[in-house]
């Protein structure tokens, strides 16, 4: 009966990205972070050295001009005369730098053992997931502290003995980046802390949807063929999770920067004169009074912080709806 | 009835608090280790001599290997002794601690009965008027307090209640008005979680079969929700309960340095800084009960709701 095939809806069901790219909430939140993330990076080279630097403009208005008459500050200056605009920016720069990086340490570690749980199954996945529930018992950033508070020195000193080595053997390359981290070595070891304990509830869900991918029939079909267990959990499995684990990724982002910005907020986080959205409203916090309010320096980063925030957990929800309607909140 | 369930609990109680001391033992020798393993020492500010500096590390038990050095404190601990503050002199742990603790509490318990009571009662509206415009702002403003953290709600809430509208008072703490601020800031962004758990959950449950059959005999809505949906719906809420305490106390870091509250928080932080490793240890071990004694309560009301679910230590 070729009229009845005929007659077949041929269309296929709407796939996620579709479904995505019709949510408008979603996709103003991806363009706004873009936007963002664009400004962080190419704005600060064009700025003038002036912005750059400690100045003697203390405490200018948005806008006012300085004493001499020669520099206007767009956002306003700080305590120390710092350009707030350029400090947002490179604020910017270290909080998303931090969650991005902290998210992905997160993937590796809650990917591959998510990966391994829901695969081996029986009574080493049962093991494994109570391992998780006793972890997420834990306030994961008491540890994060007092872990970054231990090991800051060693890391620092460790750092300098690279930049020593490297400067006595002659390889500026070695010298000049352990040069540059240094400042952020505190930093580096608190995204490597975060990821550390962030990787919980990624593995969960890559655990449950491995349970279900793995009884599917290509699954046995390439075991079969004779593939071993790692190449079917890297070829056949892993893209099968990749929308999920963006998902994931995506909403453990802005956890990883508020953890950064809440340690820096309580000056166990970045040092200055790097700055993060977390130290720039530590610094904001510290001068409202009745007095004399200095409003710009909490308004602005306050503003800028919940905006990108807001905007990565919508994404995040978005992407969640596309792919993965039935799930919790 | 009552004499049945005693003794299952006294049971239950029996196993769960010896378990409950080892695992403190655990997270109190973990973090003296941490906190000895520091570089330098808790004298390295004071610029003492190498001679002044060893009699000092003798006489507060923390010469000699880092295992000796456990091994004392443990035996301490286990005789109930937190030992004294390195940094504050002459004061024991137990004394700063005891001092500090019942700030803490109270705005803690404030912000949980916050959190718990409205984030119900925004997510059974929500659920009520679901897809209305009262539904989607409420999550909305959900999403909106989850993302954006304390260190943000906290000094906007000072500077526009407290310095701009001039309703409630700023500094200090002591009268009820002192804790409005501080305790909505704190619940929050957790009032907004439960509310979204509550929603979800309540609009899973109206689907079921055991709801229909409520309304098919007769009840009003009102009533089948109230006798026969909630003790389902309410489950996964009385889940999050339990870390949602701890969370509560690591979020009340920030709300007590924003609000100058002498609290816990700042004591932990004070201490991480100073390297006090006795202070930190004592303060580990505060939050530690505190989040062992919540999960206990959440277990027990678990069977309460739920006769199918047992209690195992």
């Amino acid at each position: 009966m070729p009229d009845a095939a005929d007659n077949r809806w041929k269309g296929a069901p709407p796939s996620g990205w579709s479904v995505l790219k019709r949510n408008r909430t979603a996709m103003t939140a991806l363009v706004f972070l873009i936007i963002v993330a664009a400004a962080a990076v190419i704005i600060p080279f064009f700025l003038p050295d002036w912005m750059k630097q400690v100045s003697a403009d203390s405490f200018l208005k948005p806008l006012e001009r300085s004493a001499d008459g020669a520099r206007v500050h767009l956002l306003g200056s700080d305590v120390n005369g710092n350009d707030l605009f350029y400090r947002l920016l490179t604020g910017a720069q270290v909080s998303l730098g931090v969650g991005l990086i902290g998210a992905l340490v997160s993937l590796v570690i809650g990917g591959i053992y998510g990966m391994i749980s829901g695969y081996a199954g029986g009574r080493v996945d049962g093991a494994m997931m109570r391992f998780v529930d006793m972890l997420n018992a834990i306030p994961s950033l008491l540890i994060v502290m007092i872990f970054v508070s231990t090991f800051d020195t060693y890391f620092k000193d460790a750092l300098d003995a690279v930049r020593l080595w490297g400067q006595v053997r002659g390889w500026r390359g070695i010298e000049g980046i352990a040069s540059t981290l240094l400042p952020y070595s505190r930093i580096a070891i608190l995204v490597l802390s975060l990821g550390l304990v962030q990787w919980l509830t990624m593995a969960r869900i890559v655990r449950g949807q491995v349970l279900v991918i793995k009884e599917m029939a290509f699954v046995t079909a390439s075991r079969a063929m004779g593939q071993c267990g790692w190449t079917i959990l890297w070829k056949h499995l892993w893209p099968n999770l990749s929308t999920i684990v963006l998902t994931c990724l995506t909403l453990t982002i802005p956890a990883v920067i508020r953890d950064e910005s809440f340690l820096s907020f309580l000056g166990l986080g970045i040092e200055d004169p790097a700055a993060s959205w977390g130290s720039l409203l530590r610094d904001g916090a510290q001068v409202i009074n009745p007095i004399d309010s200095k409003w710009w320096l909490l308004l602005f980063p306050a503003t800028l912080m919940s905006l990108s925030l807001l905007a990565l957990n919508f994404l995040g929800d978005g992407l969640r709806d596309a792919f993965d309607p039935k799930s919790d909140p | 009835m009552f004499a049945i369930i005693s003794a299952l609990m006294a049971g239950f109680i029996l196993r769960r608090l010896l378990s409950s001391i080892l695992v403190l033992l655990c997270a109190a020798s973990i973090t003296f280790l941490l906190s000895v393993s520091q570089k330098g020492g808790p004298f390295e500010k004071e610029k003492l001599s190498e001679k002044a500096k060893l009699e000092k590390l003798r006489q507060h038990e923390l010469d000699g290997p880092k295992w000796w050095q456990l091994a004392r404190y443990q035996a301490r601990l286990l005789r109930g002794d937190l030992n004294v503050s390195l940094r504050y002199k002459d004061r024991t742990v137990a004394e700063i601690l005891a001092q500090k603790l019942p700030n803490s509490i109270l705005l803690g318990v404030t912000a949980f009965l916050i959190a718990s009571v409205g984030g119900v009662a925004t997510g059974f509206i929500a659920a009520m008027r679901k897809n209305t415009l009262v539904d989607v702002t409420a999550m909305f403003f959900a999403l909106a307090a989850i993302s954006v953290p304390t260190f943000i709600t906290g000094p906007v809430l000072v500077a526009v209640l407290g310095l701009w509208l001039k309703l409630l008072p700023i500094g200090g703490f002591g009268t009820w008005q002192h804790l409005v601020m501080p305790s909505v800031c704190l619940a929050l962004p957790f009032m907004a979680y439960v509310a979204r758990l509550m929603r979800n959950s309540l609009l899973e449950v109206m689907t079921q079969h055991h709801m229909r059959t409520a309304k098919a005999k007769g009840l009003d809505d009102m009533t089948t929700l109230m006798r026969h949906g909630m003790k389902m719906a309410i489950l996964p809420v009385v889940t999050y309960l339990g870390p949602m305490a701890a969370y509560v106390l690591t979020g009340s870091f920030v709300v007590e340095t924003v609000f100058n509250i002498s609290g816990i928080g700042g004591v932990f932080v004070n201490a991480i800084q100073n390297a006090d490793c006795f202070l930190l240890t004592g303060a580990v071990l505060v939050y530690a009960a505190l989040i062992v004694f919540f999960n206990f309560i959440v277990d027990v009301l678990y069977t309460f709701l739920d006769k199918r679910i047992q209690l195992h230590a």
